[in-house]
């Protein structure tokens, strides 16, 4: 039997699927270049995708058909050679569907195997948002903003032949940079695409995960129930009604806490969470009534605190909100927990508004893709004094 | 989802006065339709015109408009809707009633995908034509025929917060078609104890439930159907009964769940075996019809396999004539002394 390569592309549903998809694609081409048959494919049950969501594409390479048609005998590949995800905030783990539990990033990175992201972060930081793994594994990222655009648009920033130039980089036997290079000029016919790729091969470090690093934690799981456990009728219980709220100091009782969906925490889901400033709120009720997953809790004093096992990180309460500031997105990335930021206000108000200040003065763009026709024109110039910025670090260096 | 059994053969003592409260009425098979469903105290009736349903929406909308049955009677833009409509509304509590006819049918066959497994018991009938003079039963002994329609813990009602139907993918949809068949293997013996009910309770007895067998005991060969054909099949028998052929008729009454076994010793009686089937599915192992295909697998793991015949006739309500009987009749005798016949034959066609 030949050897079969197998790839990952861990991605934001809509928001990155044409992007998983261009990599997917150009990486069975660069293969078969090289005369290694392939084939690329999404998991089946993300689709219909949703915004956001964790999604998977694969790319399943062998030397030859028979070891092809063995490693394709699977539904999702049980170890990867190469694992790529394209957002940094998804290095919290994946829940892609209720009951799918928390997958850790590098669940399916083999041992040795190698997790590629674009990301602004370190490699240090990432390796410790990630889930600890039993055997060292290696982290090669690529400095960049996450590529958001949408289900029928694609935002060209070359993110995709970036990520092609480092897998040429990390793994060379399953195809070479001028096979990949190739396959880029014929397919786009752009010249720089092709020196993106050579670039990012040539920049592209790896750093050694070891076993000591990373979120010790115990991804949460769900037992799937058995057949004749199962209700008759595909009747499930409904999320029960909800509660009020207890202030942590004062134990006064009162406002209104709805029950969450037990079995899909939608940790994952964000690349943003919402930070209030509950001084400012006005409570004017905007963000509650708008937001489409019912994500706030009501405080017994009328406060909303975003409760982040139902926030999807959509941003609508930081557009409705009225009061400059009060709801503020920040970047994912810049949490570790998904504790209560009410509570953590009643419990200490100065400490939480010197976090909050520090958060907001300090949050990167982050974006969800177009919100309107030609907002990525508008982002072009900023792009390109980026690159010229980093071009000229290099020339110095 | 059966078929809608309009004009049942019904064993009883000849000319014996109606029970109390009983009536007897000269009604058409699609007004005897509209009749159970008042006195099965329906709740949502959905309609759409096609022949012949459109007789039966007719008749319950004059019961409607008299005030002399209280439902719902909805007129839906389609039948895929009116499919739907009684499904939600059964998962309410709502008893519910629908129907259609061929290409109807067909439209709402999306609907019909998610309905057993919702454990929804809906009647929807399959319009066919027929004339006959059924004695319609009083409004009490349907009471006690008939439990309040109770969903139980199923019930779709603010009372009772439940999800029905969430999106179902591949880790889910091996376990929900498991549960439906476990269902189903349970049916055959609430459809005998229905029987035994219905028996106890209007005085009607029809024998075995999943299939009747007329003048099978001392038969050769007999022919197998169902749906509309006792009545040519019957005096077709009878005529050759009188010229000396042992001929009998096997009638099903249920397609599912099929009663593979029983009906297999039963069949496993005759020399051969002849199987209308009013219906055509194409490119079916030996271009046969439905009816042919499962009454062949139900023989194979059987000691006695007789041959089989398979019949295509009375396609589109074309009707299935005495000549017609006779002519199959004669092919089965035919296989039944040795000589082969074609595994299909159409009959009644013009050619």
């Amino acid at each position: 039997m030949g050897r079969l390569y197998a790839v990952e592309i861990v991605y934001r549903g809509i928001f990155q699927k044409n992007l998983a998809k261009n990599i997917s694609r150009a990486i069975v081409l660069a293969a078969h270049k090289e005369g290694k048959p392939g084939i690329s494919f999404g998991r089946y049950g993300d689709s219909p995708e949703r915004n956001g969501i964790p999604a998977k594409a694969f790319a399943i390479v062998a030397t030859d058909e028979q070891t092809l048609e063995e490693g394709m005998a699977k539904y999702e590949p049980t170890q990867v050679d190469v694992s790529i995800c394209v957002d940094d905030t998804l290095f919290k783990g994946v829940e892609s569907w209720a009951w799918y539990g928390l997958q850790p990033i590098n669940k399916l990175v083999k041992p040795g195997g190698t997790l590629i992201v674009t990301s602004l972060e370190e490699p240090a930081a990432l390796a410790e948002m990630a889930h600890r793994k039993e055997a060292p594994y290696q982290l090669a990222v690529i400095k960049a903003q996450p590529s958001f655009s949408g289900l029928w648009v694609y935002k060209d920033d070359h993110t995709d032949v970036r990520i092609l130039g480092a897998i040429a980089r990390v793994c060379p036997e399953l195809f070479s940079l001028a096979s990949v290079q190739e396959v880029i000029r014929k397919d786009t016919k752009d010249e720089l695409k092709a020196t993106s790729a050579l670039r990012s091969f040539e920049r592209v470090t790896t750093y050694e995960v070891q076993p000591t690093q990373g979120n010790p934690e115990e991804p949460y799981k769900f037992e799937m129930p058995k057949w004749h456990e199962m209700r008759d009728g595909i009747a499930i219980p409904s999320i029960a009604p909800g509660h009020k709220m207890k202030d942590p100091i004062t134990g006064t009782e009162g406002g209104f806490q709805p029950a969450r969906n037990p079995t899909f925490k939608k940790y994952a889901t964000r690349t943003m969470r919402p930070v209030v400033d509950f001084d400012k709120c006005i409570k004017c009720t905007l963000c509650w009534l708008a937001c489409p997953d019912s994500c706030f809790d009501v405080t017994p004093e009328n406060l909303y605190d975003a409760n982040l096992e139902a926030c999807c990180g959509c941003g609508v309460c930081e557009a409705v909100c009225p009061e400059p500031n009060c709801v503020t997105m920040v970047n994912e990335t810049h949490f570790s927990d998904n504790s209560s930021q009410w509570q953590a206000y009643r419990k200490d108000a100065e400490g939480y508004k010197a976090n909050l200040a520090s958060l907001i003065a300090t949050r990167p763009e982050r974006s969800h893709g177009f919100r309107f026709r030609g907002q990525y024109e508008e982002q072009v110039p900023a792009i390109i004094q980026a690159a010229e910025a980093e071009q000229q670090k290099q020339t110095q260096a | 989802m059966a078929e809608a059994i309009i004009t049942p053969h019904v064993e009883e003592p000849k000319k014996k006065a109606p029970a109390q409260g009983d009536e007897t009425s000269l009604i058409t098979g699609s007004e005897a339709i509209a009749v159970a469903c008042q006195l099965a105290d329906v709740d949502v009736i959905t309609a759409y015109p096609i022949r012949p349903y459109d007789t039966v929406m007719q008749y319950v909308a004059k019961l409607v408009a008299n005030g002399e049955m209280d439902c719902e009677y909805i007129v839906a833009e389609g039948e895929h809707s009116q499919f739907e409509i009684v499904k939600h509304a059964s998962a309410c509590g709502a008893r519910v009633f629908t129907g259609s006819s061929g290409v109807g049918w067909m439209y709402a066959m999306e609907c019909l995908t998610v309905t057993p497994s919702l454990r929804i018991p809906m009647i929807a009938m399959v319009g066919n034509r027929a004339l006959d003079d059924p004695k319609i039963p009083s409004r009490a002994k349907v009471d006690a025929f008939l439990p309040r329609y109770d969903r139980k813990d199923l019930l779709l009602h603010p009372d009772n917060p439940i999800t029905v139907a969430p999106q179902a993918n591949e880790d889910w949809l091996m376990e929900i078609r498991r549960g439906t068949a476990a269902a189903m293997e349970r049916s055959a013996g609430v459809i005998r104890e229905a029987y035994a009910d219905f028996e106890r309770i209007f005085g009607r007895k029809y024998g075995n439930p999943f299939f009747e067998e007329y003048m099978t005991d001392d038969a050769d060969v007999v022919l197998v159907g169902m749906g509309t054909l006792s009545n040519p099949v019957r005096v077709a028998i009878r005529q050759m009964r009188e010229e000396g052929k042992k001929v009998g008729f096997v009638r099903l009454r249920w397609f599912r769940p099929f009663p593979a076994e029983e009906l297999a010793k039963s069949l496993g009686r005759f020399k051969a075996v002849g199987v209308i089937d009013r219906d055509f599915s194409l490119g079916s192992p030996y271009h046969s019809g439905v009816v042919a295909t499962e009454v062949r697998t139900a023989l194979y793991q059987s000691e006695n396999r007789p041959q089989v015949v398979g019949f295509i006739c009375g396609l589109g309500g074309r009707e299935v004539t005495l000549p017609d009987v006779r002519k199959m009749s004669e092919i089965v005798s035919q296989a039944a002394s040795g000589k082969p016949q074609p595994a299909t034959q159409w009959i009644g066609l013009r050619e």
